[in-house]
Order: structure tokens, then sequence, then C-alpha cells
């Protein structure tokens, strides 16, 4: 897509189309990856609850995979993460790691 | 018909603003603007204006609750002066920046330190480059004709701005002048409805305002920012044109005073230019040829249209009532850029005076004049940057 010249643009920088933010991908930003690791996952949701991006893809009232394209990485999700028996159902990793 | 009344310029603003009939005003008290909001507050409970009144905690508060409600959808107003105006600064910008069409008047006062209530340029020259338009005026008339005017250049589907409406401080809005109002009739015609841009309240349409706007797109908003001020200077002309036929006075982007001819020149700005056009009528009848130009459209400035009014004069003093410490008082920098259009160099000086409300008499005004006169024989400027009215 060809960038936006000035003449192209809205006046005031106002946003009129709503969810364009979807478009925007912030996975990008992430620096530490959270790893689901399945079997110490108990299905809480309480990495949905808290996640600030709506990362963590819900089916069916059980979690997913989380959706890379806009986790920014913040670790929330994991600190929450109850686990089973002490374990934590997500970690994190460093990028590129 | 126009009804004659002997008023202050605060309660003439204040008039313009019940006629206006916003639809929100965020106000916060601050010297000599206190009064426009006190008065406007007495219409809001008297039930003769619709308007919502929002009493906030600060300037900074008063202009964002100004941008909310404009983004929202309505006419809004506020006013202000000096530290208010100051402490208002980033969301003036946000204002500007997010074409809020918000009008408010500037009682201009000097800024702290020291602490000082009195009128002088510095409020207003310091939110020069918020992407505000700024009108000035003379005396009680120009603030009420202005005050009018700004609804419609702001609201004007083109520009969609903010748009400030300066008057010199206690000097005007606290002196009592003869002045005529207009009808309230002809001044709902005149300004009409309030047309609405993107409004926040049409829920069956959502908009956002203030997203993030990185390095990718910012220069461009930036540049589009300066393209909406290039179509200004027409607006304010047609909306003059309109509002002569209502009062029968006369608007342009500046006022030229004999100008024609004149050898020497005055720059000035607000209620200093009624004393100083005196002086320029004494010189006239001496036979020296004196002129003066004094601005009324501050931003945008109207460079090309003020270079070709200052065409013939050899010498020019720019009168500042604001100063640029280790710099050029901020008139002069504007002038001295127009000068460059035509290619044409008189000799231009720089005289600060009034700071902190001291007066501007006839006497400093002939001083100045004759200093140019003297200037313009000799080609030679004894001095660029020098103040006037002030103990050695």
């Amino acid at each position: 897509m060809k960038p936006k010249g000035w003449k192209d643009l809205p006046p005031g920088s106002v946003i009129t189309r709503p969810g364009s933010a979807t478009e925007f991908k912030t996975g990008s930003w992430r620096t530490f990856r959270p790893v689901w690791v399945p079997e110490n996952c108990i299905q809480c949701l309480f990495c949905w609850m808290y996640c600030p991006d709506m990362a963590i893809k819900v089916k069916d009232g059980k979690r997913e995979e989380f959706d890379y394209d806009y986790c920014k990485g913040c670790g929330i999700c994991a600190r929450e993460c109850p686990g089973k028996k002490g374990q934590k159902a997500i970690i994190m990793v460093e990028e590129g790691k | 018909m126009a009804k004659v009344v002997a008023v202050t310029g605060n309660e003439a603003v204040a008039n313009a603003l019940r006629q206006a009939n916003p639809d929100v005003c965020a106000a916060y008290p601050i010297t000599p603007q206190t009064d426009i909001m006190q008065r406007f507050s007495g219409f809001v409970a008297d039930g003769l204006v619709n308007t919502e009144l929002i009493l906030v905690e600060s300037e900074h508060s008063a202009m964002s609750a100004c941008v909310g409600a404009s983004a929202g959808g309505g006419r809004v107003i506020t006013a202000t002066s000096s530290q208010g105006l100051a402490l208002m600064w980033e969301i003036l910008f946000i204002a500007a920046g997010d074409r809020l069409p918000i009008v408010m008047p500037l009682v201009n006062r000097a800024l702290s330190a020291p602490l000082n209530i009195h009128g002088d340029h510095s409020d207003g020259m310091g939110a020069r480059d918020s992407g505000w338009i700024q009108l000035w005026s003379e005396n009680a008339q120009e603030a009420y004709d202005n005050t009018l005017q700004a609804f419609r250049i702001a609201e004007h589907m083109d520009i969609r701005l903010p748009v400030m409406v300066c008057l010199d401080g206690f000097i005007i809005s606290h002196s009592i002048e003869r002045i005529e109002y207009l009808e309230d009739d002809a001044v709902k015609n005149f300004i009409g409805e309030f047309k609405q841009l993107n409004p926040l309240l049409d829920v069956e349409h959502p908009v956002s305002y203030g997203p993030l706007i990185l390095p990718d797109l910012y220069m461009e908003y930036k540049r589009a920012q300066h393209e909406v001020m290039t179509k200004v200077s027409k607006v304010v002309l047609d909306v003059a044109a309109d509002f002569e036929k209502i009062s029968g006075r006369r608007y342009g982007l500046f006022e030229p005073y004999r100008l024609d001819d004149a050898d020497i020149a005055l720059v000035i700005l607000n209620s200093a230019a009624g004393t100083a056009k005196d002086a320029v009528d004494q010189f006239r009848d001496r036979g020296i040829r004196a002129g003066l130009v004094k601005p009324r459209l501050f931003r945008p400035f109207p460079y090309q249209e003020i270079a070709d009014a200052l065409k013939s004069a050899k010498a020019i003093c720019v009168m500042d009532r604001a100063d640029s410490f280790g710099g050029f008082g901020p008139m002069y920098m504007e002038i001295a850029s127009a000068m460059m259009m035509n290619g044409k160099k008189p000799i231009l000086i720089n005289k600060i005076y009034g700071l902190g409300g001291r007066d501007f008499l006839p006497e400093h005004a002939e001083l100045v004049l004759s200093e140019l006169a003297d200037v313009a024989k000799s080609g030679k400027a004894r001095t660029f940057k020098e103040y006037i009215g002030v103990r050695e």
C-alpha cells in the first residue's frame, strides 16, 4: 500500500473507521514471548481475563494458542497463571532464543 | 438596528458570547478576564443562553474540557489571560491539532515574574505557534466585532480551527467606551447554526480523536495543518464582508492608516495603535509623510499583504508590547520576514513599549516618529532594538 501524502489525510487526525486498530500489528514490539504449556494448564482463563491486548484466543470456553500478532510480551499472563501443582502453564522466553 | 451602549471591553465581549449562544463553556477565573466569564455565568443563571457551564479547577482543565466538548460536537467557548493561557499551553496545541473550532477571548496581560496583572502582549505572543488563529482588537468595539466574527471563521467547514480574540487587559477590558451592539437576531443569522464535523457523540458513526501518530505520518499531519492556515485569510475577508453588511463596519487582515505615500511608518497592535494614529495625524499636519499598520490577523500572518502596504516606507518602526529576551520583539520578526517578500529593504527598527501595563503616551509615538524621520533622511539607524518609556 502506498503511504498516504498530506493531502489524503482527514482533518485533525480523526480516525473515522472503528476497529481499525486491528490492522496495526503490535506483536513486533515483543522482547519476551509467552509460551503456553498445555499439560500445566487448568483452563482457569485468568490469562484471558488479565491480557490487556486480547491476545489469548478462547474457543468453546477453553483457551488456545496465543495471538502473537498482538501480544506485546508484557508478561502479565505468566505472572497471574496459577499453573498446576506449582508448575506454571505460561513461561516467558526471550525472543530469538 | 444597532443599539448604542456605554460598556467595558469585557462587557462587550461577554455580550457577544451571549449572542453566539454556545453549547458549552468551561471557565476558570483570572484577572483581567474574570469579568467576562462572571458576566457570562450570569447569562447562564438567568436562562439567556442554552449553555452548559463547567466550572473547572484550573485553566489546564478549562481548555481540556473545551477540547472534549468541541470534539463531542458543540459550539464551545472559554476565556483567559496571562498565566491562565500559560497553564493551558499543552492543550492549546491539541485543540488546534485536532482542528476544534473553540472561540477564546484572551484579555492580554503580562506574564510573571515579577507578578503583574496589567496589559501587555506576552501571553498572546507566546501562543503564536500553537496553531490557533489570532485576531487582535484595538478597542471594545473591535473586541466585540472580532468575537462575533471568530465563530464564523472557526466554524467554517474549510477551516475548523480554534480562534483567540485578543484585547488589551484593563486599558480595553475595564474601560467604558461607546460601542454599537448588533441585534440578537442579526447576530444569530450572521453566525448561523453550529455544524458538526466528526462529533464524538454520534454513536452511529464512532470516531477516535488524538491517536498516536509516529514518524511515518506525523509530518504529513503538520504539513496539512499549515495548509489549512493558508486558507484562513480568504475566509477572514469573506466573513468581514458579510459582517460589514450587517454592521457597516469594515475589517481587513490589518488596518492601513495613511500609508499610501508614507516615507515613515509604525507597525503597532491593539489599543496603543489608537494613540499612535493621533501622532501620525500630527506629523502629517506638519508635512511629514507618516503612516501606520495595525495588524488584526496575527496568525496566520499576512506577510505579502503587509509587505505591499508598506512598500513606500523608507524607515519603519515595529512597536512590540512583548519581548523576546535576547531577540527582537515578536512583531518585529514578522515584519522583517514580510520585508523579504518584495526584496525591498527599508530600515527597520524595533521599540519595546508598555510592558506590564506601562502607559503608552502620545509623546512616545511622537519620539519614535521623529527618530524615524531622521532615519529616513540619513539612511542610518541609531539603534535597532530599544526600550521606550523606561527609566534609566
